[in-house]
């Protein structure tokens, strides 16, 4: 048996509400006011598809050795490299293994998550593979004003496939290719370029998707009925409910299209429905996903007895769960870079980045591992040659030792106004981790008011600098302290 | 264990220049303004001088590299001179050099001057240190600047403690408006108004919990002095002959940063302090020490100073500072007398010299409205880098024979 062995989601926790965009920008296209309604995740301002899809591999690994992994596919239109494979940030970030896997990028259409999937299926099932990581993330920039800012949403979803342990068995797939162009992105621009909403919604989504599902009812002898769960995009929400009319699901049983709470997360939107409707699946369900863009890609799942043995994660649910307004509009478009801020003199420091200082210390600076002393079992981030423990201070005497997912207790902190920072004040710390080891980072998803010595950190791979001179994207890790709440 | 440094040096003359925004000069008019002070105090010629040391610290935005720029704008006759640079112990370093030289009998006389032109970058506070912190830290270090990095001290010393950081606030803004108080009677301070305790709690935030009057000023500056052994000082006819008692030099080695620390204490000053009593022996510092000018780079470096030296007990700093203790006339320990780098500012390679000219000055009778009664022995402290990560240097000069 092949499927899905474990899955995982990640949402930003910044909520933009629609009627805050139609407030500060219906006086100049108006026509936003239609649909004013709900709110979308909005990425923190360090926050990028890479560092969405480590969160959401991170969770959907819960609990699986991430060592075992044999290949990660990375789905996402909103790539920060166009030449350095940007699986390999995300594989290197969850300390992969090097040697006998394989990682790719999908990209350049809304459907990359559900065509990587299935290649991931297609390997599994060939028996070349035993399992590979699937993550789709988008982080899609817009136009202000536009049909487009109301509609996007920021989010990550990774699902891993494989053939052990399978909670929910792939039942076969079914996929239209045409070079149906609703929007597209030409090389160098930074915005999407959509054509007449009408046509998108009549041709396209309302004529293609219940093509492609029709397609593999017939190819595989089924009827819509069988299904529990129909989960397919479409931020026309009147087109959605059109879809479901025409294929004849019962309303009861098509996935909400997160529309109201998140919005359109681009490629990785058919994944994010795929794992909002498998943290609400019981075993037996059979659940149908299309994912669009330029062709409709189907794939159908059937639940096992497996899924209750899951380990408890955030998954899409949880992220949702944890949401924090953002109702500043101006931070809005600053995050995003629609608007010119100055970060003045002291922000203008921009060395490249030593390529050769990031190969060598990869693992430190993408995995956060530091290491475990072998001697006196001291774990110490960053690792020098010899151990910090002044009752040891052995040399080389260390193994791997990973701190990403050690949970810490922040020593002392501040909130640095001096600091060139996107989002000030800057919050940082000294945070000493659970088992030993302490280090200092960027706090980030906190308000200064609510850290306090002594609160919990989780630690989350974000986004550090953005070198624009020579187009390099820089990552790191920061301590996300534990609070409940805030805002921005 | 060496036998220590104590009597076997002496100071011949000090100079310091002007603190403040000197937007007319550079390094090299400040060093040749604290030089010729220095020099026509000391009562010799330029000739005289067989070797220097000089103290900086942002090279890259201020002198360049090299010793090569005090050699040239002294026009030194040719003779060794070395830069050196441990962040804000730079100043102190040169003057280790010199003494060192002089006491290990290689040279009868040596110069230590500390210079740093801060005010030609174009924004406020020190230099942006990211690109200048090495090709690994720059891709990895927080987003920290200097008042952040000792910001968290106090947020950590008052967990400690059992603190409000309001009880701590209060403190800091005693500490800020001593300082200012003295810096008012010193004519060569950069910062000459005092302030009240509200002006220092109300005013902008910088890094949380410090505010703007917690932060020290940023300046321009040079100091300088020259050494000599104490039978040469005599045989030149110099009286009141002040001597090096101690120069001690601590370091982090990652503890703090990565092992085990409370965050409420600076490690290497606890003990670069212990040593340098040992070194002059002084056995009480609290009755013993004469006065201080201690790092203040921020209000709450001062206030936990003040324990490492052994001064405070552990904890009870803000109960001595909020007491008085440390206020100039008022019977204790007097600190920042001539008003400290909150005052002064930081230049950075010049402030140890500055404070050790201020501690020369006292101790010959010659601080004016500043002038303590009969002072014996004066302690300087600098504080490198950041609470978690830094340099301590801490002398003791003195009377001759105290």
């Amino acid at each position: 048996m092949i499927g899905i062995t474990s899955y995982g989601g990640y949402i930003p926790r910044y909520r933009l509400s629609r009627m805050l965009i139609v407030q500060n920008m219906a006086w100049y296209f108006p026509v936003i006011m239609a649909v004013a309604g709900g709110e979308k995740a909005v990425a923190n301002w360090d926050e990028d598809s890479v560092s969405m899809a480590v969160a959401a591999a991170y969770d959907c690994m819960k609990g699986k050795d991430r060592k075992a992994l044999e290949g990660l596919y990375f789905a996402s239109t909103t790539m920060p490299f166009t030449d350095r494979i940007n699986a390999g940030i995300v594989a290197t970030a969850l300390n992969m293994r090097e040697a006998n896997a394989v990682n790719a990028d999908f990209s350049a259409c809304m459907k990359a998550g559900t065509t990587a999937a299935i290649s991931a299926l297609d390997a599994i099932g060939a028996g070349t593979r035993d399992n590979i990581l699937v993550v789709a993330s988008d982080q899609r920039r817009t136009k202000m004003a536009t049909m487009l800012e109301m509609f996007y949403g920021d989010g990550a979803a990774a699902v891993l496939f494989g053939s052990g342990d399978v909670i929910a068995e792939f039942k076969g797939s079914y996929s239209i290719n045409c070079d149906f162009v609703d929007h597209y992105k030409g090389h160098g621009k930074d915005f999407d370029y959509a054509f007449e909403e009408r046509w998108v919604r009549d041709v396209g989504y309302g004529k293609i998707i219940p093509e492609a599902v029709k397609g593999y009812l017939a190819k595989y002898g089924m009827k819509i009925g069988d299904f529990s769960k129909v989960i397919y995009p479409c931020y026309f929400s009147g087109t959605h409910a059109a879809i479901a009319r025409d294929l004849g699901i019962d309303k009861s049983k098509v996935q909400d299209n997160l529309h109201n709470t998140c919005g359109d997360t681009g490629s990785a939107h058919p994944l994010v429905l795929l794992v909002a409707a498998l943290e609400e699946a019981s075993p037996g369900d059979k659940l149908l996903v299309a994912g669009f863009g330029q062709g409709c890609d189907v794939l159908a799942f059937e639940v096992t007895d497996k899924i209750k043995s899951l380990k408890q994660r955030t998954g899409i649910k949880g992220s949702l769960a944890k949401r924090v307004e953002f109702t500043n509009f101006q931070k809005y478009a600053k995050f995003r870079n629609l608007i010119t801020a100055d970060l003045g003199i002291r922000g203008e420091a921009n060395p490249n980045t030593a390529l050769t200082v990031l190969w060598r210390k990869r693992k430190m600076l993408l995995g956060l591992v530091g290491v475990k002393c072998t001697k006196c079992g001291t774990p110490q981030f960053p690792s020098y040659p010899v151990c910090v423990n002044p009752d040891c201070w052995s040399a080389n005497s260390f193994e791997d030792y990973e701190f990403s997912d050690k949970a810490g207790k922040v020593l002392m902190f501040t909130g640095d106004m001096l600091s060139a920072s996107v989002d000030p004040p800057a919050v940082y710390g000294l945070v000493h981790f659970e088992g030993g080891g302490r280090s200092m980072f960027d706090f980030t998803d906190c308000d200064l008011s609510q850290v306090k010595v002594g609160v919990s950190t989780s630690m989350a791979f974000r986004l550090r600098q953005v070198d624009s001179v020579r187009g390099f994207t820089g990552y790191f890790w920061k301590a996300v302290p534990q609070t409940e709440g805030g805002g921005a | 264990m060496g036998k220590g440094i104590r009597d076997k040096v002496a100071i011949l003359g000090m100079g310091c220049s002007k603190f403040g925004e000197r937007w007319e000069d550079g390094a090299d008019d400040l060093m040749v303004e604290a030089f010729q002070e220095c020099i026509q105090d000391a009562g010799i010629e330029k000739k005289e001088i067989q070797a220097a040391w000089l103290g900086s610290c942002f090279d890259e935005i201020s002198i360049g590299k090299s010793a090569v720029p005090a050699s040239v704008a002294l026009r030194l006759p040719n003779i060794a001179v070395t830069r050196v640079e441990n962040y804000c112990a730079s100043g102190t370093e040169a003057f280790r050099g010199a003494v060192y030289g002089v006491a290990s009998g290689a040279y009868d006389i040596a110069l230590a001057i500390g210079v740093e032109k801060l005010k030609d970058i174009g924004y406020g506070g020190l230099p942006e240190f990211s690109s200048a912190m090495g090709s690994l830290n720059q891709l990895w270090m927080a987003n920290f600047t200097a008042p952040g990095g000792f910001a968290m001290m106090a947020t950590s010393y008052a967990a400690k403690y059992g603190l409000d950081i309001n009880e701590i606030k209060r403190a800091m803004a005693h500490i800020s408006v001593k300082s200012h108080a003295n810096g008012a009677l010193n004519p060569k301070a950069h910062l000459r108004k005092p302030v009240t305790e509200d002006q220092v709690m109300c005013s902008p935030h910088v890094a949380y919990p410090l505010g703007l009057f917690d932060c020290c000023g940023v300046s321009d500056g040079s100091a300088c002095a020259i050494v000599t052994t104490p039978e040469i000082a005599k045989s030149l006819g110099k009286k009141d002959i002040v001597s090096v008692k101690a120069l001690q030099l601590s370091l982090s080695n990652g503890t703090e940063f990565a092992y085990d620390w409370d965050g409420a204490h600076f490690i290497t000053a606890t003990k670069a302090s212990k040593a340098a009593y040992e070194e002059a022996g002084v056995t009480n510092p609290r009755k013993e020490i004469s006065m201080m000018e201690v790092h203040d780079c921020f209000s709450i470096t001062e206030l936990v100073t003040m324990e490492d030296l052994h001064i405070s007990e552990r904890g009870k700093a803000t109960k001595d500072v909020l007491d008085g203790f440390y206020d100039l006339g008022a019977g204790g320990v007097p600190c920042q007398v001539d008003g400290g780098l909150k005052c002064f500012g930081h230049p950075i390679g010049a402030s140890g010299l500055r404070m050790l000219y201020e501690m020369y000055l006292q101790l010959q009778g010659r601080a004016e409205k500043r002038q303590l009664k009969d002072p014996r022995l004066g302690l300087t402290h600098n504080l490198g880098g950041f609470p978690f990560l830094n340099v301590c240097s801490i002398a003791i000069i003195g009377r001759l024979g105290a």
